[in-house]
């Protein structure tokens, strides 16, 4: 009858000074800000850097801030850094890290994540690593050229390029640092959730958000091992003479390289062994975030819950056998590229039980179009756009000739880069009354989304026609080439797109910091939804529940349930007996 | 059990069809290893670091699963040969001191052995703990033989003879740049020194914890956790001793 039992409820006590409170913090909320803000300084720093990519793409002459007239090997190091600074610091951090770390413990009934100290060690490790990587931009020679996939032997002879040397030294090591960090945060994340829920927070209890944080998890633990691996390799083959990567016989300006018998392969191999999961540990807390919103603001149960847990658990499953198709340019067996296009294919099946089942959720529902939902929605339809050029790739006879091409620039950004930043956003506007105490301004959010909403699509969708039409990426500009040139108008178009939607993501972070300061009060469940952060104050207690453990009762989605006297059943409300 | 928080308000039970269902058995959950005492719950907290430690593992296993298949793969694979003009397999067999290491694998093994008595030492103080504390009760062996300081020691042997192994590798003609074969061996078993001296360390922090008189429970999750780790690390070695003798 009970929805707690007395029980002092927190390890840790309330820290009082400010650097244990906010800097130091062992409190799994404040970790879990500090990483959504450590995400927020690295994907306006990612932004940067793709506006000054798309305005030299164009205008070639221009002179930019900061960088001047982009030389070519400068170009690539803004794509490296672009796409590493995007890929680590954002699209593993923010979702995972940052929201998971906030909402996880609570969603369940914890009061805190099972490990805090490995917990504020993870931040700050993490922390360090993007540090270390934006130093390689102010080293002699500046920032690496080879691009976030690092693949040798480019990456791995520093006289290969001017970013090649200490810059290159600096991505390994920022890299293998991050390992240790998302090892760390993984663990605590797969410990919370296996021994911290609740009374009665079964696993299928859990809101999806909580399986996806915890699948996400799951893969993390397994992969970054992998790259932790590979970058350990690379770093010997750099400074330690080893030749796990190089081959024998290399000439570079003029100069043989001593290296003798590696294989460049075996890096292909390692990495999109960790490559592949990476994409799934982006875009599957954005699952988790859409399936929450999608149900909550429908006012309607998720359309099958178990299905949809499976269908993550297929999908991250599969994400570790699917790496070759990354590499049917690498001159594969026929046989092998044939298993890993099959298998790929079939991730086809578990994504399309995911869409459906979200549109079975929206089907008549009394849908609230607030700003979250909106976004989630908008991840929905990036999700499908971008997920429906996976099927094209996946086959090694359509993806050689695409392979090189703005089509998987398309692809990726799409479903990796800007679903997932979908879910974030989905995320911030549906969290940040629960975090901060205030309502964001759902004017300036709605503005926010149409303006994201239709830029992303107006960058990447021409993108798709770039690349069947035969224009190659990582070309650092088009303008000399000929048979290029009737391209430049679409560029052009993608640029101007870029640049208005890079500006309108300004509202978002006036939004954000307005809103903190200025926003209208928020109640203790503004949006009416039924997990666990919305029974407790907000912002929640340093114990998350204020002395009490709850003790759960429901299934996370009770929307509209026949019968009840208010269309959501919170998880802790008492159970009814059957009235026959 | 069973009372109100001061916090949260209980909604009085309204009629309602649907929903719910039975509140499943569940064993373990909330809290944070404490009793309703407030006092730390040992039990629950040695097991939710057992699980830590067994989830970490996970990632250790990767790590060499990777570096595994990457020497297994280079070694089926040829390189390019530029005076044949041809790919040929250049596969070098590392000629690998096999009675040194062998010692080492003993010294390893029976510090595992040293290390579960250790743990099974502290295991026993913790429970004994309580009466122990009881003035003018002695619950006999009052000065324990130090398996845990044993073990330290055994360690420290194991990494020495590996710096040996390393030594007479040297003076077969097998440096870490000879050959991608000879990287392999100083790969691997570099990676298990240093993940073995992290255990070392471990042990290290267990023994400062009882000159530090923090409690006894606590050393004991150490002890108990690290432990765990070490018949890890040994087992591994046996992996790679063996991966390194017969698939050279």
């Amino acid at each position: 009858m009970s929805t707690g039992h007395l029980a002092p409820a927190h390890a840790h006590a309330a820290p009082g000074g400010f650097i244990r409170k906010y800097i130091f913090s062992l409190d799994h909320k404040v970790i879990g800000i500090q990483y959504y803000f450590l995400a927020l300084a690295a994907v306006f720093t990612g932004m940067f850097l793709s506006l000054l990519m798309r305005i030299h793409m164009v205008w070639p002459e221009a002179v930019l801030p900061i960088f001047g007239t982009i030389k070519p090997e400068q170009y690539l190091s803004l794509m490296t850094m672009h796409g590493t600074i995007m890929v680590f610091f954002v699209l593993t951090t923010a979702p995972q890290s940052g929201f998971g770390n906030y909402f996880l413990p609570i969603q369940i009934g914890a009061p805190d994540m099972a490990f805090p100290t490995l917990n504020m060690l993870s931040f700050w490790t993490t922390f360090v690593s993007f540090v270390v990587m934006l130093a390689a931009f102010f080293v002699p020679g500046g920032a690496p050229l080879s691009g976030w996939t690092s693949y040798p032997t480019l990456s791995a002879l520093p006289q290969a390029g001017p970013g090649q040397g200490l810059g290159m030294d600096l991505w390994v090591i920022s890299i293998a640092i991050f390992c240790g960090a998302s090892l760390m945060g993984a663990l605590n994340f797969i410990t919370t959730t296996l021994d911290l829920r609740a009374k009665g927070m079964t696993l299928m209890r859990m809101p999806l958000t909580c399986w996806a944080w915890f699948i996400t998890a799951i893969l993390g633990l397994l992969a970054f091992g992998v790259l932790l691996a590979a970058g350990i390799l690379l770093l010997m083959d750099r400074n330690m003479g080893t030749s796990f990567f190089v081959p024998g016989g290399l000439i570079v300006s003029g100069i043989p390289i001593k290296h003798n018998g590696g294989s460049p392969l075996l890096w292909q191999h390692l990495f999109w062994f960790f490559g592949h999961p990476e994409v799934y540990i982006a875009i599957l807390p954005g699952m988790g975030v859409a399936s929450q919103l999608l149900s909550t603001f429908s006012r309607k149960p998720i359309f099958g819950y178990k299905a949809m847990v499976y269908a993550m658990l297929s999908i991250g499953l599969f994400g570790f056998m699917v790496w070759g198709h990354h590499m049917f340019m690498s001159g594969m067996s026929p046989y092998s590229a044939f298993a890993f296009s099959v298998l790929t294919m079939a991730i086809g099946v578990p994504s399309a039980i995911k869409t459906f089942n979200w549109l079975g959720t929206l089907w008549k529902g009394k849908i609230r179009f607030q700003t979250p939902m909106l976004f989630a929605i908008g991840f929905v339809s990036l999700f499908v756009s971008g997920g429906l050029s996976g099927p094209f790739l996946a086959q090694p006879s359509i993806d050689i000739p695409l392979h090189d091409t703005y089509f998987v620039v398309a692809h990726f950004h799409l479903i990796m880069g800007v679903a997932a930043i979908f879910g974030i956003f989905a995320g911030t506007y549906y969290w940040f009354p629960k975090m901060f105490g205030r309502m964001m301004s759902e004017g300036l959010g709605k503005l926010h989304f149409f303006l994201t909403f239709i830029g992303a699509y107006a960058i990447f969708m021409p993108m798709h026609y770039l690349g069947m039409a035969g224009n190659p990426r990582r070309y650092s500009q088009f303008t000399e080439l000929k048979y290029l040139a009737p391209l430049l108008p679409v560029h052009k178009f993608i640029t101007y797109a870029a640049i208005i939607t890079i500006s309108a993501q300004l509202i978002f972070v006036f939004n954000l910091f307005w809103s903190m300061a200025k926003g209208k009060k928020a109640g203790q469940n503004p949006w009416e939804s039924t997990t666990l952060e919305w029974i407790t104050a907000t912002p929640p207690p340093h114990d998350n529940f204020g002395g009490v453990t709850p003790v759960v009762n429901h299934g996370p989605y009770e929307y509209s349930v026949p019968g009840a006297s208010t269309d959501f059943i919170m998880q802790t409300d008492p159970v009814q007996a059957p009235t026959h | 059990m069973a009372t109100l928080g001061p916090t949260l308000t209980v909604k009085e039970p309204r009629p309602r069809h649907g929903g719910g269902g039975d509140v499943p058995r569940f064993p373990h959950g909330g809290g944070d290893g404490r009793g309703d005492d407030g006092a730390p719950d040992y039990g629950e907290r040695l097991r939710r670091y057992r699980l830590g430690l067994a989830v970490g593992i996970a990632p250790i296993v990767m790590l060499f699963v990777s570096f595994t298949s990457a020497y297994i793969v280079r070694q089926g694979l040829g390189s390019w040969d530029n005076k044949l003009n041809a790919y040929a397999n250049d596969w070098l067999p590392v000629n690998i001191p096999t009675l040194l290491l062998l010692i080492n694998t003993i010294i390893l093994v029976v510090s595992s052995i040293t290390m579960e008595l250790a743990r099974r030492q502290s295991a026993h103080e913790a429970v004994w703990a309580p009466i122990a504390d009881i003035p003018g009760v002695s619950v006999g062996n009052e000065r324990p033989f130090p398996w845990l300081g044993l073990t330290v020691v055994l360690g420290f042997g194991f990494l020495i003879g590996q710096y040996l192994a390393w030594r007479a590798l040297e003076t077969r003609g097998f440096f870490l740049s000879t050959s991608p074969s000879s990287s392999f061996v100083y790969l691997l078993t570099g990676m298990h020194a240093l993940h073995l001296a992290g255990g070392i360390l471990a042990l290290l922090y267990a023994a400062s914890t009882s000159l530090l008189k923090r409690p006894i429970e606590a050393r004991r999750i150490v002890i108990d956790v690290t432990a765990w780790y070490w018949h890890f690390m040994a087992l591994l070695w046996i992996y790679i001793f063996a991966l390194l003798q017969f698939a050279r």
